[in-house]
């Protein structure tokens, strides 16, 4: 069966090698991403982050951003499976690409990778926005950082900044921990703290403030401390995933190898962890870490297999579901003791944490609360980083039927005692009554 | 001689009049099916309105899986996420009725559809009604009025209204059982079986299990006994036709589910109990009189009085405890609003929201009834001449249910059947003494042209011997005979002269009720005339008041008939483009049809039990587009449908309707306050309209894209322009229109898939260099 279907795909991939669907598990290694540069210099100045990019099997397809003959889509399908947008200068993409088509690629459920710098066009500036990322609005404007800059050999560049202030989550820069600082040069960002989607990644320090390095100081920086955000990933809804960065240079191979000393620490690294930071990120950028899915939910009663179509008040049922996480290559169990069902009718009425065997079954039982109505199996699955996940599954829970119920009950015996002699009574006064005369 | 003579007369003449009677009853039956027919004529064989379509798919139902699975059934596609136990909280004996009907048929090798069945059930029942009529009138008067009244019965307007083909509610069956029911009861009173006593608590049950009108025939008949009772009318037919209908009825009452408990648990049903055990008092007083002698008896009353004063203290007394320790005092909202009719109004908008509920305006008096407002006093006279217990039980109907149905319109219906007796009565009475007068007078017409009004009484005798011959059997005729009959049995009783006394008295009456021979000419015709004009009236109301499905609406213009088939053509659209598990949302109004015939779940609909969740909808229309939103997708709503007149002018659409979502979901959630929808007191959606109404919902949905129509946004409705002509819809969009706009239906957009970020778009800023801002600064005229 396996083995059929990959020849299947084989064939596919064979006869459309352009077309290429959204994050798929069946194609991981023919995806193909668009790499849109201001200029083809970048391409060899950033090719370490590119070469990552290609061991990994991706497939790269540089271009300028200013070139015609770009088009993400053809006959309706998407040519591409991610695309980077290393042209912070663009005005304007060529061919039909503009700001409406980015995004549309983005709400179709692919990848995206933005990197902005100081010079970043209102283009750019505009895809962030509606991306739920906002620079600072004056384009001069650079994070400058007093306290912990990149100490570096010939000049204290305070632009130059290494922050260590990484997300906490391993599911987005990968287990093993980034030591060294990440230099970043750029501009800042902020984000809507009312907005769930968008998650700062790298943070600057509290003493980080935007503002023109070359000129004085006039007023109060309209960005500061921590509320900056150096570089931020937004998982839309539809899990698509979108990593925007202030700097360029973050990316580029001059950094990947310099070394870094954080002013203010004495520790000198010999690398600077950006190439660590970046690749882990793309990975998660580009799926190969903290996508789940959920399959095969099934639920039954006790001692049965087969699904019911309604339950009864009070049954006893048990309910699984499969959860696997994509790593890159194949599916693999996700193993947590958080995951919850929901049993729930306009609020849950039952809520239980299931149990894992370790290979990806999660399953457990309860009992049908006293209540009739339209139920669902719920399961909300949101954790930082990872793909959410929002399953319901509609079933019916009935009252009992008339003849479910006990037919005789203990605290009732007076009752009947009391009809049953009612009722010899009424027979013997009957006879006494007719024939005593 | 004579006398056998007239006996062997007597016997033919009641002959041909019994096989006349049954061909008239036969013709009256064919009368009342075929007049409702005039809907499936005029439009189709379809079920009509809201209701009907419910009975109709629970028939389905029915028919499809069987009686026990119908008992249990639980409904998972209305009023989600609750759902509704049908089998629980519907009345089924319509359902059992026409269930019963298909099969037979079915099993006869008739195979008629379930539609068919259902549509034709009220037209077979309101035959079944005439029938019914005429034997409880027969019994009350006799023959003639019964015939009459049974007519009369067949066309009345208002039983049309709920009775036309297609209109297959539970009134339908129900109303025949009510009048069954009353036959049968006044039929134990006058004979005393114990059989028909049975009969009739099984008809009781029959009426309980159609309809939740039963409480007025449970509230009905204890009141007539207590009449009795306090009239001195007491005998032990009067028991045996209460108290085993008392014990019976409420046990078969309790075996229907929707009843159960309500059976005594409920003030309704109350009045029957205390009657029962006053019954018993009265029987125990009576029968002690009868052992006792005077002396003993008044020492045993005193006794008796005091401790019954003090029982019933006692019973009192714990009746109010347990009628004050429930919520409502016992009594349902319904019930309430009946007693105090400004009660719905004020305390339960759900109730009178709803128009059948209104009271009535006096033109529908006119309109339902007809002539018969105006000969139902004429009809109580009578009953008083000679006052009985079948008549006294008649008049004590009239009187009630002209009270009731001054309350709530739709109670109208039940003093249909009540007006028709009366006037049954009344025609047959006037008919049978200007007949009996121009009988009289018509030998001495021949013999002499010149009548003397002074020989009426010399020849009374004549009369006496052969007014029978004209009448037949005449209501006169057949009171003399109860008469006759009743101190027969009564004699036991030794109860005989002021009995015989009366009836002597009447025959006295009846030999001066001799009237001039022009002015009884002319009474009869005017008479044929009012007949006519009733049955001009009431075949115009068959034919076009009440034969509209509703669901089909037509209009006659200049250029032709046009037909509105939006309701269907939107709940065809839902079925076939919907997802089979998609909710859709709508005002409860159009909650049956869309269960029925789009086949989609429903939130509400009008089975009216939860006001909470009516008024969760109200709620939802009455918001603004995003609070909307998080309350629809919260209950899981795909598709939102409204109704909108304004276009063709349909009049109850949903804008119509609008400040009663207002008022339910302000009752429950009070953040909506019917004052926002007002202007200055006054409803309104023009440009003078609330900013509030202008942004509900309601409004929005209707009136969305309307202004493309004509290019100002006027309303036909409301005749005037609307308010707010241009917007656009930021969480629902419009999926499907109907051809005439009536029925919009509406999807809620999904979440959008990512958030914006707060910064406006920068182009305002003038460092920019946009492409867009070039080119719009190339089109600034003044560069």
């Amino acid at each position: 069966m396996a083995m059929k279907l990959s020849i299947f795909v084989a064939l596919i991939a064979l006869l459309l090698p352009l077309l290429s669907t959204a994050f798929s598990p069946e194609t991981p290694t023919d995806r193909r991403i668009l790499v849109l540069l201001d200029d083809q210099s970048i391409k060899s100045s950033h090719s370490i982050f590119f070469k990552s990019f290609q061991t990994r099997g991706y497939d790269l397809d540089f271009r300028l951003a200013d070139d015609p003959k770009i088009s993400l889509q053809r006959y309706g399908q998407y040519l591409y499976d991610g695309l980077i947008l290393f042209s912070p200068q663009a005005k304007r993409f060529g061919g039909s690409l503009d700001l409406a088509g980015v995004l549309e690629f983005v709400d179709s459920g692919r990848d995206l990778v933005i990197a902005a710098d100081g010079a970043a066009s209102d283009l750019i500036r505009d895809i962030s926005t509606e991306c739920g990322v906002d620079f600072d609005v004056d384009s001069a404007a650079m994070v400058i950082d007093h306290t912990s800059y990149a100490v570096s050999k010939t000049d204290g560049d305070h632009t130059l900044i290494a922050s260590d202030e990484f997300i906490q989550s391993d599911v987005i820069l990968g287990s093993e921990k980034i030591e060294a600082p990440v230099i970043f040069k750029g501009i800042a960002h902020s984000l809507n703290p009312a907005n769930s989607l968008v998650l700062k990644v790298l943070s600057a320090s509290p003493s980080a403030y935007s503002a023109n390095p070359e000129a004085e100081l006039s007023s109060p920086p309209s960005m500061s401390g921590s509320s900056i955000s150096l570089v931020s990933v937004v998982q839309a809804r539809n899990n698509a995933r979108i990593l925007i960065s202030g700097s360029l240079d973050l990316f580029s191979d001059r950094l990947f190898g310099s070394g870094v000393q954080k002013a203010g620490s004495e520790t000198t690294f010999e690398k600077s962890g950006n190439e660590q930071f970046v690749t882990e990120l793309s990975k998660w950028v580009f799926h190969e870490r903290g996508h789940l899915k959920a399959v095969s939910i099934q639920h039954h009663k006790v001692g049965e297999v087969v699904e019911p179509a309604m339950y009864r008040i009070k049954d006893e049922l048990e309910f699984s579901v499969e959860i696997y996480e994509w790593s890159g290559k194949s599916w693999q169990p996700y193993v947590s003791d958080d995951v919850q069902v929901q049993f729930y009718m306009m609020s849950p009425y039952v809520l239980k944490t299931l149990s894992t065997n370790q290979k990806g079954l999660y399953s457990t039982s309860f009992k049908v609360p006293d209540v009739y109505g339209v139920f669902q199996f719920k399961v909300e699955y949101h954790r930082l980083g990872y793909t959410g996940l929002s399953l319901s599954k509609q079933i019916p829970v009935r009252p009992f039927r008339h003849n479910e119920y006990e037919r005789f009950i203990t605290t009732a015996f007076p009752y009947y005692g009391g009809s049953v002699s009612m009722m010899a009574g009424f027979f013997v006064f009957t006879i006494v009554y007719l024939y005593n005369k | 001689m004579a006398a056998l003579e007239n006996a062997k007369g007597t016997a033919l003449r009641y002959a041909c009049g019994n096989v006349l009677s049954f061909f008239i009853l036969i013709l009256i039956g064919v009368l009342a099916f075929s007049i409702r027919l005039f809907s499936v004529i005029k439009y189709e064989s379809v079920i009509h309105e809201f209701d009907p379509y419910f009975n109709y798919r629970v028939t389905q139902f029915l028919t499809k899986n069987g009686i026990y699975d119908f008992w249990n059934w639980f409904d998972d596609r209305t009023w989600y996420p609750l759902g509704r136990v049908i089998g629980g909280t519907v009345y089924p004996g319509l359902t059992l009725t026409a269930g019963s009907l298909w099969w037979l048929l079915n099993s006869l090798n008739i195979p008629l559809s379930v539609e068919t069945v259902c549509v034709f059930t009220a037209p077979i029942f309101s035959a079944n009604a005439a029938w019914a009529t005429y034997l409880l009138t027969k019994e009350v008067k006799g023959t003639g009025a019964g015939l009459t009244a049974a007519v009369v019965l067949a066309m009345v307007p208002s039983y049309i209204s709920r009775s036309v083909a297609g209109s297959y509610d539970n009134e339908a069956v129900a109303i025949f059982a009510l009048i069954f029911t009353f036959y049968l009861y006044i039929k134990t009173l006058n004979t005393g079986s114990l059989f028909y006593a049975t009969l009739n608590a099984l008809a009781y049950f029959y009426m309980v299990c159609s309809w939740g009108g039963y409480t007025f025939i449970i509230n009905l008949i204890p009141m007539h006994v207590l009449l009795c009772i306090v009239t001195g009318r007491y005998s032990s037919r009067l028991y045996i036709a209460y108290a085993p209908l008392v014990v019976l009825g409420t046990l078969l009452a309790a075996l229907v589910p929707v009843v159960g408990f309500n059976a005594v648990m409920t003030s309704e049903h109350f009045a029957s109990f205390l009657v029962f055990i006053i019954l018993h008092v009265v029987a125990l007083v009576y029968y002690i009189k009868g052992i006792l002698s005077p002396k003993m008896f008044k020492v045993a009353v005193t006794l008796v009085v005091s401790v019954g004063v003090v029982v019933c203290f006692a019973m009192m007394a714990v009746l109010v405890a347990m009628v004050a320790s429930s919520p409502t005092k016992g009594w349902s909202g319904r019930s309430l609003s009946l007693l105090d009719p400004t009660y719905a109004s004020k305390y339960i908008p759900i109730i009178a929201s709803v128009s059948e509920h209104q009271p009535p305006t006096w033109p529908s008096y006119f309109m339902d009834i007809n002539v018969l407002a105006f000969l139902v006093p004429a009809g109580i006279i009578s009953c008083f001449l000679p006052l009985s217990d079948a008549s006294s039980f008649v008049v004590l109907y009239i009187v009630t249910s002209v009270y009731f149905s001054g309350v709530m319109v739709r109670l109208m219906l039940v003093l249909a059947p009540a007006a028709c007796i009366m006037s049954g009565i009344a025609l047959s009475e006037a008919f049978s003494v200007f007949t009996r007068s121009i009988k009289f007078q018509m030998p001495k017409l021949l013999d002499d042209s010149d009548p003397v009004p002074g020989d009426i009484t010399s020849g009374n005798s004549v009369v006496q011997s052969n007014q029978t011959k004209v009448e037949k059997h005449s209501a006169a005729d057949k009171s003399e005979g109860t008469l006759k009959e009743r101190p027969q049995k009564k004699s036991k009783k030794k109860e005989k002269e002021p009995l015989e006394k009366a009836s002597i008295k009447s025959q006295i009456e009846k030999k001066l009720l001799v009237l001039p021979l022009e002015s009884s000419v002319l009474a009869i015709l005017l008479l044929v005339l009012l007949g006519a004009f009733y049955v001009v009236h009431c075949v115009w109301a068959a034919a076009e008041a009440y034969s509209a499905p509703s669901i089909v609406l037509t209009s006659h213009s200049h250029d032709g008939l046009h037909v509105f088939d939006d309701f269907r053509e939107a709940y065809a659209w839902l079925s076939h483009n919907t997802e089979v598990n998609d909710k859709v949302a709508s005002w409860w109004d159009y909650g049956y049809q869309t269960t029925a015939m789009a086949n989609r779940t429903v939130i509400v609909d009008n089975n009216t039990w939860n006001n909470t969740h009516i008024a969760t909808v109200g709620t939802a229309m009455s918001s603004p587009e995003k609070a909307a939103w998080d309350i629809f997708n919260s209950l899981d709503v795909k598709y939102v449908l409204v109704v909108f007149g304004g276009l063709v002018g349909y009049p109850s659409d949903d804008i119509n309707k609008f400040l009663w979502m207002v008022r339910i979901g302000g009752g429950v959630f009070p953040h909506i306050k019917e004052p926002d929808y007002l202007r200055d007191g006054q409803y309104r959606i023009d440009s003078q309209a609330t900013p509030t109404m202008l942004n509900c919902l309601m409004y929005k949905l209707s009136y969305y894209r309307f202004v493309e129509t004509d290019g100002k946004g006027f309303d036909r409705v409301r005749r005037t322009e609307i308010g707010k002509k241009y917007f656009k819809l930021s969480h629902f969009e419009e999926v499907f229109t109907t051809h005439h706009w009536m029925v919009r239906i509406y999807k809620l957009k999904p979440l959008k898939n990512r958030i914006r970020g707060k910064t406006k778009k920068s182009k305002s800023s003038p460092k920019t260099s946009g492409s867009k801002k070039d080119e719009r600064v190339k089109k600034n005229p003044w560069h």
